[in-house]
């Protein structure tokens, strides 16, 4: 359970680092997924938008294990099939997840919220004997970095504002060396300025690793994205450049009275 | 905030360690060197008294232990506790020999009581005092493990958690009411004489058992501090504020939770194995799920994940009750109502956050 040499593994000749194929989930009847399938690329930035209720968070739920389907196959890379593993096992063969509220812990420093994320000694017992190595505070200090929280890393999670917190969440995943990010709502409630740095932090993961955004903010959709996917009623409704999207008259249909 | 709270832990890390050895050195030493007649000696009745409130000190360590850092409201430490009690207790059945009112030289009392003629299986071994020791830490923990095995695989958290784990110790008692069951009935065991070939009553055996409940507390204490600091405590930490957060990080909470538990649960049984020679007696009136939930209100009392607020809490209140049901028995029941309601509107740190020892964040 080291964790380091797992993610070596992903198996990505084809180019494609995530691929599902007709998967359907439902809940009492309630279909959230219908026959999804779906390809990612590896090293693409992907956006997935859609009105509510369309399945985006059911297929996050799905790619991390959190929710079995019905039907359908999951594989990441050419050959690790995702519908084998549980949450935690497909957190250590390389796929993040952001969640949309921040999700970190308030009662610890910045800096050591970092620190639990960096690879390796998940076991309980390589934890009690964990001492950090000099290459694990390297990391940590890199991260503090990217996310640009070094001048907060000795605060405790909690005190932080709204922006940092996603940022800590984001440094928090990057820790694990995810080769698939996958990222729900990052900007839903930011300022302008803390959007547009998110902006740019997710644009320079790519394309050493893949990342896929779920988003309903439109002006940021098209500051980051090169691809996008709508989903409507648990499928691909269309997948295309920003523009093609918004000109759709399918895609406009679906998301009438919503912000578009 | 943060550095102001580590320095309030540090002092109260300090004043524990101090009282507990100041307590295995003070109290032996006053009931076996100064004259009775001295008002600092303490009667031999006072030090077993204070070794029982070192052993709900250590079963509060416990129970701060899973509900204090890891969010886990076990309300069936009693259980744990009384399993670790019998298994002492069984032992020094064992060191009754022949001594006992019907003078078999093989069996306890009750058995010939019941007409049994061999001892059962599981009363092997009981004979050493080692073995006896090493089941009331193995035998809680085998139970938490496969309980929490069971509880944290299908993710039972929260109130569900809490109820299973009263019906759990519930279960138990009505097994331990059963004369079939062996373990001495609704009696439950008693009338020991020995420990260790000593006899039980004696000031220095007293004092002995004392002196080790202390330096047990003070282990038990110092090892959880340890464990707590360590990156093992952080991720426990963690699971109690975003469980899901560790999960996605690549860390199994199921085990996290259960190395908790199953720690817990054996220190709750070594609690009642120092529990059981100070007070003489085990019966199964210790599994009532009612002396369960008293364990939650020491700790909520003392100020819950601190380990030293919910040693103190155990104390406090252990004390006031012996003083107020010498007095006016019928009033601790409202008097443990009281102070638990009083605590939980004005003090939600309890007792610890009153003396600046802040939560453990």
């Amino acid at each position: 359970m080291g964790g380091g040499a797992v993610t070596e593994s992903i198996d990505t000749r084809h180019g494609v680092i995530l691929y599902l194929e007709d998967v359907s989930v439902s809940f009492s009847g309630y279909k959230a997924l219908n026959k999804l399938s779906l390809a990612v690329d590896d090293g693409e930035l992907r956006c997935l938008i859609g009105p509510n209720g369309a399945g985006k968070t059911t297929l996050m739920d799905v790619i991390t294990g959190k929710s079995r389907p019905d039907e359908g196959s999951v594989f990441l890379g050419q050959d690790i099939n995702l519908l084998q593993h549980d949450e935690a096992t497909i957190a250590r063969l390389g796929v993040g997840r952001k969640f949309q509220k921040p999700s970190v812990f308030p009662r610890q420093s910045v800096r050591d919220n970092l620190a639990l994320a960096v690879q390796g000694h998940r076991s309980p017992w390589e934890a009690l004997w964990y001492r950090p190595s000099s290459a694990d505070s390297d990391r940590v200090a890199s991260l503090l970095e990217t996310v640009g929280l070094n001048a907060v890393a000795h605060q405790l999670a909690g005190g932080l504002s709204h922006g940092q917190k996603q940022w800590l969440e984001i440094g928090m995943l990057l820790a694990q060396e995810p080769l698939l990010l996958l990222i729900d709502e990052p900007v839903a409630g930011m300022t302008q300025q803390e959007t547009e740095r998110t902006a740019e932090l997710l644009q320079s993961l790519v394309p050493q690793r893949s990342v896929v955004v779920v988003e309903h903010d439109m002006v940021f959709v098209r500051s980051i994205a090169r691809k996008v996917t709508v989903l409507h009623e648990g499928a691909v409704l269309m997948e295309g450049s920003i523009d093609e999207v918004q000109s759709d008259s399918r895609v406009r249909e679906v998301y009438l009275g919503e912000a578009c | 905030m943060f550095f102001q709270s580590a320095f309030a832990r540090e002092r109260a890390y300090q004043f524990t360690v101090g009282t507990l050895l100041c307590l295995a050195i003070g109290v032996p030493l006053s009931n076996l060197l100064l004259p009775q007649e001295s008002s600092f000696a303490l009667s031999s009745y006072s030090v077993s008294l204070l070794g029982k409130y070192l052993c709900y000190a250590l079963l509060a360590l416990a129970l701060d232990l899973v509900w204090g850092y890891a969010g886990l409201l076990s309300l069936g430490h009693g259980a744990f506790f009384a399993l670790g009690g019998y298994a002492m207790g069984m032992y020094l059945m064992r060191q009754i020999g022949s001594r006992g009112v019907y003078g078999d030289p093989e069996l306890p009392d009750f058995m010939v009581f019941l007409d049994w003629q061999e001892l059962p299986w599981y009363w092997l071994g009981f004979d050493h005092f080692s073995f006896a020791l090493l089941m009331a830490l193995l035998v809680p923990g085998a139970l938490a493990l496969l309980f929490g095995w069971l509880a944290f695989r299908s993710r039972v958290t929260g109130v569900y958690f809490s109820i299973m784990t009263q019906a759990m110790t519930f279960a138990l008692m009505l097994a331990f009411f059963r004369n079939e069951m062996g373990f001495g009935g609704n009696n439950g065991l008693t009338d020991f004489k020995d420990i260790l070939g000593f006899d039980m009553q004696s000031d220095a055996v007293r004092c002995g058992l004392f002196v080790a409940t202390a330096l047990l507390l003070l282990a038990s204490y110092m090892g959880c501090r340890w464990m707590l600091a360590t990156r093992f405590g952080s991720v426990v930490l963690a699971l109690r504020d975003a469980e899901s957060r560790v999960r996605f990080l690549g860390y199994s909470v199921a085990s996290y939770k259960l190395v908790v538990f199953v720690v817990s649960a054996m220190l709750a049984g070594l609690a009642g194995a120092l529990y059981v020679p100070q007070v003489g007696i085990i019966n199964p009136g210790e599994f009532q799920p009612l002396n369960s939930i008293e364990i939650a209100i020491w700790v909520a009392v003392g100020g819950r994940g601190t380990l030293h607020g919910a040693m103190l809490g155990a104390v406090i209140i252990a004390a006031a009750e012996t003083m107020l049901t010498a007095r006016l028995p019928e009033l601790w029941l409202f008097a443990l109502g009281a102070l638990f309601l009083l605590v939980t509107l004005l003090l939600p740190q309890g007792v610890a956050g009153l003396l600046g020892g802040r939560r453990s964040d």
